[in-house]
């Protein structure tokens, strides 16, 4: 498998060019795209002419940057002027952003070469991409099992090696899920560390921009690349992008590593032993496990299905049919938004769009979102106190490998329930990163996340790079 | 001088909104400019375009420390909210606004008449876009097209709500005139009604004096401080009236119709939106630190009850009528033209007068030197010209600048001599033999009729005052 890094090295030292780099992408996509349904839009030639100008900058000997030439997939709920986004749902068809995402123009400026928008639950609520308006995409590794969602189009795009790496995003672990039942790497980053700008939000203090890769070094490489601060962003941090790819090989030697058992109990036999085995092996690489228990950490789920409802009510709002997007015609005004919102809203949309107006309105706000944040509040508590104990904890980020299409679709508590172990990073808006860690039912990869405090991605990567080799990976 | 039956008391209380004079709007670059061609300020913030998000203008922030500061407000560290319902002219369907946290609280405000008004808050919030409704009902429910305008969608807002210690319409616009000096004093706004950069919203209730508040209600539309006043001694009447009957009044939202000069019901509470308000969490709290209030309070100018002051001390003890020029001169920032003719020793009523007459009102005074205005002021303390030549030549200067003398001169306000206007008298008296001989008889009102026929024997160029002296001699 190609990484995004030898991509880059070998567009620069002249052993491949990025429209090579493109054609043979392009023709990957060609080859699975309709067996798997990754992407919903491929920009042929708008992807021709960035690659072109990649390779036109080094033959003129310019300088070009640290992705010159690496194709990615951009999950489809970051803007790309000119080209559709959809969020994966009817009632944006036919839009096209006039306007970039942030992390669009880094990704440029970076040389990298954007080939498409990727498929997703609508409005990233999901976990197996299901609730997708364009129909599921099917996990590359047996297409009979989802691959996780909401952003299982960009981890359907590198587990397929379509692109080696691509863009997703992370509300209640988005990324991290798909990342781990898609057999790959994926992560979280801080709040506020990659710009929001650009991102069609779900819920605002909970979203994250991250990347997907097939290895760590890779994931670092992309971080790097998209994340520091931007003055369009209110809720960006004021630092410019850290140092991470450096780090990667910095190891755990010393390092105090939390297993804690609300991050893995429940889980399959398989998935347990996987984050057991995980935690041998950052002992042998010199770590001291800590066993921890954050009780608070049971609450989680419970404050996240308020606080993201409530702010996703108010963020979709805007989908009324006035200004963008599908329009169901009506008598009048208010006839036509509520025509729109019907027709264009799926099932699960208009769920937690209800469940969010229930739990802000008079008179509930204060049983429900109201107490959601003091839950929130206990949540960051809880990781800061342990933070005090240990530089790492480790968990797995889903309790079992990859399921069936249809297996929990029917029951919302069931899929709500996949999100368990990730959930809580949001709330406190902390990084976290998946990555597989052994195999478990099916031969079906398991991922196992690394969490730390805010803004220790540096250390994440350099655990994960361990773990990485100690699975054989290297 | 209540225009209510004996008995009864009004309660009022006033929400006034102005827009900041901002280059640019709350929350994106976007020009803040009235009056350019629809949807021309526009770009994918304002227009709640999906992924876009809000940045806080930091001017804006300084003008409502201003209002704050001037309105003495405790300026706190504030939060942002989104106010949640569905309408088109609001391009996220929900409005950022501040809620429980407003970055000014707790101040008042002094009215010229010595009355204090408190303030509850002054928080910032956005304006939005403008919806035309075509056909059908016009109305939101009903009509054949709706035509939107974002181009004030995001422009910034401030609301000022005071504390229901208004009690009478003439207070109401006292205040509401004296507020809008502050708001233009302050550079925060232009406190244009007409445009729509001042509204104001009233809520009024009614009692008998003593028992505790009546169940309001929220008058809207009110586009001037005429329809103010009107406005809330109507509605204060409907009530009484209702109560008199033996009625209740319901709470509603009631609509000001400036034409037939009534109000009517708009919506009433039971129809009220719940808005669902929560902290906006796409942007982050507002705490202006000390060095940053300091700053902007060493930035504003004297407020118009200060300016007042310096004007009134300047004439002594002024009559009521020279206290009422005194604020429209303050009102229109007219002051400079007073103060510079007292400094030259120039007679400040005279020149307080001709501020308050012929500089207001005018579009522009951008020809008018100071200097010329106090030139102007001595020729007619001295008498070389009358008062109906001085307001003519301070007409040419604004018209056209120059100098007063040479201004004068053109239009030949050379003074008729002692002798020539004597003259023209006696020939006067002589046509007019009856009613000089009641003048003689101590008629007063006659030496009106004689001042007039000087006036147009001489076209003017007569000296009223001089007139009189003559005729008083000939008695």
């Amino acid at each position: 498998m190609k990484t995004a890094l030898s991509i880059a090295d070998n567009v620069r030292n002249g052993s491949s060019t990025a429209v090579a780099e493109l054609e043979q992408t392009l023709d990957t996509i060609a080859a699975r795209n309709d067996e798997l349904n990754v992407f919903l839009h491929v920009d042929h030639d708008g992807a021709r002419v960035m690659a072109e100008a990649v390779d036109a900058a080094i033959a003129r000997g310019e300088s070009v940057g640290p992705l010159a030439g690496v194709p990615i997939a951009i999950k489809d709920n970051l803007c790309q002027r000119g080209i559709p986004t959809t969020c994966s749902s009817k009632i944006l068809e036919g839009w096209r952003p006039p306007y970039n995402a942030t992390v669009i123009d880094r990704l440029v400026a970076a040389g990298a070469v954007p080939v498409g928008k990727t498929n997703l639950d609508e409005f990233a609520m999901g976990s197996s991409t299901e609730n997708s308006a364009y129909g599921p995409t099917r996990n590359p590794l047996d297409p009979s099992r989802v691959p996780g969602g909401s952003s299982g189009g960009s981890a359907a795009a590198v587990a397929a090696a379509m692109t080696s790496i691509s863009l997703g995003s992370d509300t209640g672990g988005s990324i991290r899920q798909p990342a781990a039942l898609c057999g790959i790497v994926g992560v979280k980053p801080t709040y506020g560390l990659v710009s929001r700008y650009g991102m069609i939000a779900f819920s605002s203090s909970l979203d994250q921009i991250g990347p997907f890769s097939s290895t760590v070094a890779d994931s670092a490489l992309l971080l790097e690349v998209i994340a520091g601060h931007d003055p369009l962003d209110s809720t960006s941090l004021p630092e410019s992008s850290p140092s991470l790819l450096a780090h990667v090989d910095d190891g755990v030697a010393g390092k105090r590593i939390g297993l804690v058992k609300e991050l893995y109990e429940g889980s399959s036999p398989a998935v347990v032993a996987a984050v057991m085995g995980a935690a041998e092996a950052l002992r042998e690489a010199g770590a001291t496990i800590v066993e921890l228990s954050i009780p608070e950490l049971r609450l989680g789920l419970s404050a996240y299905y308020l606080i993201a409802p409530a702010e996703a009510s108010s963020n979709l709002a805007r989908y009324d049919g006035v200004r963008f997007g599908r329009r169901v015609d009506g008598e009048d005004v208010t006839a036509m938004m509520e025509a729109t919102r019907t027709a264009g809203f799926g099932a699960e949309v208009k769920r937690r769009i209800m469940l969010g107006t229930y739990a802000l309105s008079a008179g509930y706000y204060d049983a429900y979102y109201g107490q959601a944040l003091k839950v929130r509040t206990l949540t960051i508590n809880a990781f800061a106190r342990a933070y005090q104990e240990v530089d790492i904890i480790l968990g797995a980020t889903t309790p079992d490998v990859a399921f069936a299409f249809g297996e929990k679709a029917a029951d919302p508590m069931a899929m709500y329930l996949n999100d368990v172990f990730t959930i809580p990073t949001n709330l406190a808006g902390d990084p976290a990163l998946s990555l597989p860690f052994g195999r478990g039912d099916h031969n079906l990869p398991i991922g196992v996340q690394l969490l730390g405090p805010g803004r220790s991605e540096a250390q994440l990567f350099a655990a994960a790079r361990t773990l990485e080799i100690a699975d054989g990976r290297a | 001088m209540s225009v209510l039956p004996d008995g009864w008391e009004m309660v009022v209380g006033l929400e006034v909104h102005t827009e900041l004079l901002t280059k640019s709007k709350l929350f994106c670059g976007c020009e803040n400019h009235f009056g350019s061609e629809p949807n021309t300020n526009v770009c994918p913030i304002c227009l709640g375009l999906p992924g876009s998000l809000p940045v806080l203008n930091e001017h804006a922030v300084e003008l409502a420390m201003r209002i704050g500061m001037a309105l003495h407000c405790t300026i706190a560290p504030s939060t942002f909210h989104r106010k949640n319902y569905f309408y088109p002219d609001q391009s996220k369907d929900y409005q950022i606004s501040q809620y429980d946290l407003p970055i000014n609280a707790n101040g008042y405000l002094d009215l010229p008449d010595g009355s204090r008004v408190r303030i509850e808050r002054a928080h910032m919030e956005e304006d939005t876009g403008k919806t035309t409704h075509l056909g059908g009902s016009g109305r939101l429910a009903g009509a054949d097209r709706s035509l939107v305008d974002y181009n004030r969608c995001g422009v910034p807002l401030v609301e000022i709500v005071s504390a229901p210690d208004i009690r009478s319409s003439a207070q109401a616009r006292a205040y509401a005139a004296e507020l809008r000096g502050i708001l233009i004093a302050t550079g925060a706004s232009d406190g244009r009604m007409e445009e729509g950069s001042m509204r104001i919203d009233a809520n009024v209730s009614v009692r008998r004096p003593g028992a505790e508040f009546g169940t309001r209600c929220e008058i809207k539309n009110l586009n001037s401080l005429r329809s103010l006043q009107r406005a809330i001694d109507h509605e204060a009447l409907r009530q009484i009236e209702l109560l008199e009957e033996g009625g209740t009044v319901r709470q509603e939202t009631r609509h000001w119709d400036e034409d037939i000069g009534e109000t009517s019901t708009l919506r009433v509470k039971e129809d009220a939106e719940d808005y669902r308000y929560f902290r906006d969490p796409d942007l982050v709290d507002l705490a202006p630190s000390e060095a940053w209030q300091a700053r902007v309070r060493a930035d504003m100018g004297p407020m118009p009850a200060e300016r007042r002051h310096a004007l009134e001390t300047r004439l002594g003890t002024p009559t009521d009528a020279q206290r009422d020029a005194v604020v429209v001169v303050i009102d229109l920032g007219l002051e400079r033209y007073v103060h510079a003719a007292a400094d030259a020793g120039a007679d400040v009523a005279i020149a307080l007068s001709r501020a308050a007459n012929e500089l207001a009102g005018v579009e522009s005074l951008d020809q008018l030197s100071s200097d010329s205005f106090v030139k102007t002021v001595a020729m007619e303390q001295s008498g070389a010209l009358s008062a109906t030549q001085a307001k003519a030549v301070l007409g040419e200067l604004i018209a056209n600048g120059g100098d007063p003398v040479s201004v004068a001169a053109a239009k030949g306000y050379e003074q008729l001599s002692s002798d020539s206007l004597e003259a023209t008298i006696d020939e006067l008296i002589a046509l007019n033999p009856d009613e000089w001989g009641r003048y003689r008889d101590g008629d007063d009102k006659l030496a009106g009729f004689f001042t007039g026929l000087v006036m147009k024997a001489t076209s003017g160029k007569a000296n009223g005052k001089a007139v009189v002296a003559v005729l008083q001699s000939r008695r």
